[in-house]
């Protein structure tokens, strides 16, 4: 019964953290089905929310205002800030380039990263900044079950009950409203939505500030775990293979990629790990992906593509 | 004026096809590697300025020229044959331990066979290529998935590469053969009896070994087989239609420029770092070669050059200029600057010059041919 619990302990731990890469891919499919962009730049995004979180919240609390309010304030600033970002990235980076390839745009963005990494710590520093806005401790579940019950991490679930209202939430926007079907469309070929009559470079803006939204999600979430910090720009890295086993376009792939990429690199790590020498989590999720590209090139959710190699 | 090609007549088809049809281009070319192969070091024995002391050669020369050869291995998938690579920092490391290892003696225990695979210590000048080689085995192994993704998908599969040879590098102790701290050092390099130590020696075995690959490279470029990878670039379909075997094009790009990549990784470990570790090749390796090429310009390897010199001197001008006009500026200000301005170059040259600086200077040389008299 102690390796079963062990097994259970792994694998609902892998499932959770699985759910907080969902979180960051989910920024990456949101601009990638309206906009027909990769884009590199969802990892620098999420350190600029949470920089200018919780350092308006460092700045607040200084002074005086209580932790509600000053929680409060705080996304707001950091919202302004990303609508900020998502105005300036479409007039200045993306507005130029409509009707480029994806390539073009791809490595765009990736300009666009270095951009926002550099700006990010310049105008909010550089050093790590805990962002205490989640409970960090654990529960233990099923004592009576297993001996020492399964040790379940409250952040986790916390991340998997946002992003579960964050889906909710983008599915009804992308099916339900307007704006949602003209970003599909816009995702299909920007120069037919703009033919039919749909303003693209406000479309842009509008997913842009969804996808800068999502980053600030994911920057609470993850602010909370590992403090806000450079290397959170390299979520950005450990997203990519969740969306390729997902799909780039799917919302729910976003989330199974993630699931399965979670569960995955944990199990690997605790059951092959020792064999072969350990830290295999670092590539693990991208030999799967590498697998799943072979096998199956659009993920297991994405939209068929049908495209002559 | 001077930069005037009437007058100059082709009679032959091989000159009509000379790698530099202009006399101007040959005799400013042959000038170049003049002064770089005669003029510098020289300068740099005789400690004149800008050479007072070896920082100019040690850590700004020998640098670039590695960098540069990496860059125009790069630009060979990338700009030449339209693959998309953020691996290209595994690719120098493999070279550089692949180099690493047969330079200090490869054994393989076969127990099960009950024999072992010896190869005694190599010279260095014979483990470097051989470096460049294993990278190439590497590179087409990580090119069959191009034959069936491309554009985004591809650049991921690469980036599978980059993460597993980081964590290959790290964790296999073999290559590193045991050593506990995990870095390695370059064994001594010898040229027949000439021991290369000093930064200028160093200097000429990297400039020899840009000249002959770069001049390896523009010739592929222009002959069938860059023809080929270009036609892929442009148009897959269209060049599987004309008879170009998508399989043989794509693995040769990325067979020539993983060799290239890997002889570059072996250089950067040996001539340049001396003592290394795998964090030397990561993912920020991979993108500054990227941004080399793209910088520099897609599909043209004088491109590379240029990328690679802007580059390297963008943290240095950044460092320097505001200590000069008086304005202090930190370091981690100064890091950061560098990620705006590159990010933002990035960003102007896809908008304004997606073919990078190599393109402004075929401008400016249209310029000049009418300069100054632009009738």
């Amino acid at each position: 019964m102690v390796e079963f619990g062990q097994f259970l302990e792994i694998l609902i731990g892998g499932l959770l953290s699985g759910v907080l890469y969902s979180l960051v891919a989910l920024g990456f499919v949101l601009i990638f089905k309206a906009s027909g962009v990769f884009n590199f730049a969802q990892g620098a995004m999420v350190l600029l929310a949470g920089l200018a979180l919780v350092r308006s919240l460092d700045f607040l609390v200084a002074r005086g205002i209580p932790m509600p309010v000053a929680i409060l304030m705080g996304l707001m600033f950091a919202g302004l800030v990303m609508a900020l970002t998502a105005w300036l990235i479409e007039r200045f980076v993306l507005g130029p380039l409509v009707n480029q390839d994806g390539l073009t745009l791809f490595m765009s963005t990736i300009g666009a990263t270095f951009i926002l990494e550099g700006a990010a710590q310049m105008i909010f520093g550089s050093d790590v900044y805990p962002l205490p806005l989640f409970p960090t401790d654990a529960w233990f579940l099923f004592e009576s079950a297993f001996p020492g019950g399964i040790l379940v991490n409250k952040l986790d679930v916390w991340g998997g009950l946002i992003a579960a209202i964050l889906v909710a939430g983008l599915a009804l926007f992308f099916q339900r409203t307007k704006t949602g079907r003209a970003l599909r469309a816009v995702a299909d070929d920007h120069a037919a939505a703009q033919s039919v009559g749909i303003p693209i470079s406000w479309i842009w803006f509008v997913v842009w500030l969804v996808a800068g939204l999502v980053a600030l999600v994911a920057a609470t979430v993850w602010g909370t775990k590992l403090g806000v910090q450079f290397s959170i720009t390299f979520l950005a890295l450990k997203a990519l293979p969740v969306l390729i086993i997902g799909g780039f376009t799917s919302v729910p792939g976003a989330i199974v990629g993630g699931l399965i990429v979670g569960a995955g690199e944990k199990l690997a790590e605790a059951y092959l790990g020792p064999q072969i020498g350990g830290g295999i989590e670092y590539w693990f999720a991208y030999v799967l992906a590498l697998a799943v590209l072979l096998v199956r090139p659009q993920g297991l959710f994405g939209e068929r593509i049908i495209e002559r190699i | 004026m001077l930069y005037r090609e009437a007058g100059q007549f082709k009679t032959t088809y091989a000159a009509d096809m000379a790698v530099f049809p202009i006399r101007q281009d040959r005799i400013a070319l042959a000038l170049l590697v003049a002064v770089a192969f005669i003029a510098v070091p020289f300068m740099a024995e005789a400690q004149v300025w800008p050479f007072r002391t070896d920082y100019m050669v040690r850590a700004i020369l020998i640098p670039f020229l590695i960098l540069s050869l990496a860059a125009v291995g790069v630009n060979i998938l990338i700009g030449y044959c339209g693959q998309i690579s953020l691996g290209s920092g595994a690719f120098m490391a493999i070279g550089a331990y692949s180099a690493y290892k047969f330079a200090t003696g490869v054994h393989i225990p076969l127990a099960w066979l009950g024999t072992a695979i010896s190869i005694p210590p190599l010279p260095g000048l014979i483990s470097i290529p051989l470096g460049g080689l294993m990278a190439a085995l590497v590179g087409i192994l990580f090119g069959i998935p191009s034959l069936r993704i491309k554009g985004l998908y591809l650049a991921v599969a690469t980036l599978a590469a980059q993460f597993f040879f980081d964590w290959v590098f790290i964790r296999v102790k073999w290559f590193v053969n045991y050593n506990s701290s995990g870095s390695v050092s370059a064994p001594d390099m010898y040229l027949g009896p000439i021991h290369i130590n000093t930064p200028v020696e160093r200097y000429l075995l990297c400039l020899s070994a840009v000249v002959i690959f770069a001049t390896l490279a523009k010739n592929l470029v222009r002959g069938n087989i860059g023809r080929q990878w270009m036609a892929i670039r442009d148009m897959d379909i269209a060049a599987e239609l004309m008879g170009i075997r998508p399989l043989y094009a794509k693995l040769s790009a990325f067979a020539v420029s993983s060799f290239i990549v890997g002889v570059a990784g072996a250089l950067f470990a040996f001539m340049y770092l001396g003592a290394w570790e795998p964090l030397a090749f990561d993912i920020n390796r991979s993108f500054q070669l990227l941004f080399m090429v793209i910088i520099g310009g897609l599909g043209s390897i004088l491109g590379c050059f240029l990328g690679a010199a802007f580059i390297l001197i963008l943290p240095i001008m950044l460092d320097q200029i505001p200590h000069a006009v008086g304005i202090p500026v930190s370091v981690e200000t100064v890091s950061h600057l560098v990620f705006i301005v590159t990010g933002g170059l990035i960003c102007y040259l896809l908008i304004v010059e997606p073919r990078g600086f190599a393109r402004l200077w075929g401008i400016a040389k249209e310029k000049l041919r009418l300069w100054p008299f632009p009738y």
